[in-house]
């Protein structure tokens, strides 16, 4: 397909009209830290629009939800999440290097070579951190206090890790692959690095990533390079990607073995058995989730007045099956209408509309089910880290 | 075409937000509250990271909580903090950023 035509066919009717982030209004805010919502300001790092800052540095921006009335989430509306700080990596300088114990021969590429001798694939694809919607946890659990906006969707286009894995060459003792990126620790923190299982580095959607929808990768999001796995949370996503490393056991640093992680069992298989205790497993599927996005929750809505709810499904990559709609408090459900299907890691538009007959406070749930037969939490699976939250959303407005 | 009341809750937002976003442009514009060991919780926590981490986190961690927190940064992250440090930051970040204590912006 035509990138451009699938870029600009997909962006939804709202695009170009009249309307300004906020914060104040969203659902998120009265459930999150007091000081979450105290320090969580709107600001505008260089070349992004203003996004909720969690914290300046490293820098932790959050998109606000309004953002996503658009299919694929603006470039300079995108999220940003670092670790310990944005490394400033120069395209000439750039190079890749493919090495370790599971491939028969090292590779090193600049962006010129790798981009010539591969060919260029795109996928459109929700990428998702891992503690999104952490701050909404009750009891609260430290970290990042992420509300509804630590996620975007996008069509990112690069080459596949699977070809360039392939050309370096695979040895049948090849368990897991390493990923790098330029992003330097802070003091003597470990150095945030990722792994991926071979069966998820080979599959054909998993990318080397240069751009996303149709421009190159902002700094802010990790030029030039940056993993795209579809489906799997953002942690995998490594930025201003600089080695791979194909290991012949797993990989044990501390973003692997101790961080990002979730209790054995609590939501499923992980998919990736070599890094699986007996205590505990990588989170990696993004799990079934839906967001209310317009009007927005907090809103106050005309009585007799019909009104078009727009929200978005997503899940890990089986796709959205349907999504119900209740305005009776979950007693009664209906099928929202679902929007074009624009792949199966895109999230998926879906509108339903009401007309509020009641003076008084309106509540709308929205839950989606995926076509691997999940759906979404009635209540939240509470963990350590605060991953996984995906309960069923009860947005609040008013009618007058 | 927007709702109405989506009009209203945008704009209101908007000016809500302009004014808090004036009032801040960087790090430099994050306060702590006043109390003994401040300066040490700035010196130790700003060597890495921006001071709303502690803001936003709080105020629901306890003073077992805010330990295990500080040690992490100690022993996983490598902050350099003498034992007498831990104490201090601790005891710092329970008096005022603890479960209970008032939210200060």
């Amino acid at each position: 397909m035509d990138r451009r035509k699938f870029i600009l066919g997909s962006t939804s009717a709202l695009t170009g009209s009249l309307w300004l982030p906020g914060i104040v209004g969203s659902a998120a805010a009265q459930d999150l830290p007091a000081g979450a919502v105290a320090s969580g300001i709107l600001d505008a790092l260089p070349g992004k629009r203003p996004l909720i800052k969690r914290s300046f540095r490293p820098p932790n921006y959050e998109t606000p939800v309004s953002y996503f009335r658009e299919a694929f989430t603006p470039n300079d509306a995108f999220y940003v999440r670092w670790h310990t700080g944005v490394p400033d990596v120069a395209l000439a300088d750039w190079r890749l290097r493919i090495a370790g114990p599971g491939v028969k021969s090292e590779r090193e590429f600049t962006y010129d070579s790798l981009r010539r001798k591969f060919k260029t694939v795109e996928v459109a694809a929700v990428n998702q951190c891992s503690g999104n919607r952490r701050g909404l946890f009750n009891p609260h659990v430290a970290g990042v206090q992420w509300g509804f906006g630590a996620m975007g969707n996008a069509v990112w286009s690069g080459v596949r890790l699977k070809d360039v894995l392939e050309d370096a060459g695979l040895n049948a003792s090849a368990l897991e692959v390493v990923g790098d990126g330029a992003e330097a620790p802070a003091l003597s923190s470990p150095d945030f690095v990722k792994s991926l299982p071979m069966w998820k580095a080979l599959d054909p959607d998993t990318l080397i990533a240069f751009e996303m929808n149709g421009e190159p990768l902002p700094g802010w999001n990790g030029a030039p390079a940056r993993l795209v796995a579809p489906g799997w949370t953002a942690t995998y996503w490594i930025k201003a990607l600089a080695e791979l490393s194909v290991t012949d056991k797993p990989f044990d640093g501390f973003w692997m073995k101790t961080a990002y992680r979730v209790p054995k069992g609590m939501f499923g298989a992980s998919g990736f058995e070599s890094q699986d205790t007996e205590q505990n497993s990588p989170i990696t599927a993004i799990k079934v989730n839906s967001l209310v996005v317009d009007p927005a929750p907090g809103a106050v809505l005309e009585r007799g007045k019909r009104v078009e709810v727009l929200g978005i499904a997503w899940d890990g990559g089986s796709g959205i099956r349907n999504v119900e709609v209740s305005l009776d408090g979950g007693r009664t459900w209906r099928d929202a209408k679902l929007q074009r299907d624009l792949g199966r890691y895109s999230w998926r538009q879906w509108r339903h509309a009401i007309k509020p007959e009641q003076a008084g406070a309106m509540t709308v749930m929205a839950r989606a089910h995926a076509r691997d037969g999940s759906t979404q939490s009635e209540t939240l699976v509470h963990n350590p880290a605060g991953y996984h939250h995906n309960v069923v959303q009860k947005a609040d407005y008013h009618v007058a | 075409m927007l709702h109405k009341g989506v009009v209203r809750s945008v704009i209101l937002s908007a000016m809500l937000a302009a004014s808090i976003a004036t009032a801040a442009a960087d790090e430099t514009s994050l306060h702590l509250t006043e109390g003994p060991g401040l300066t040490q919780v700035q010196a130790s926590c700003s060597m890495c990271h921006s001071l709303d981490y502690i803001l936003m986190n709080s105020p629901f961690q306890d003073k077992a909580a805010w330990e295990k927190t500080v040690n992490k940064m100690v022993k996983v992250m490598g902050a350099p903090l003498t034992a007498d440090d831990i104490t201090v930051v601790v005891a710092y970040l329970d008096a005022h950023y603890g479960k209970g204590a008032p939210a200060a912006p």
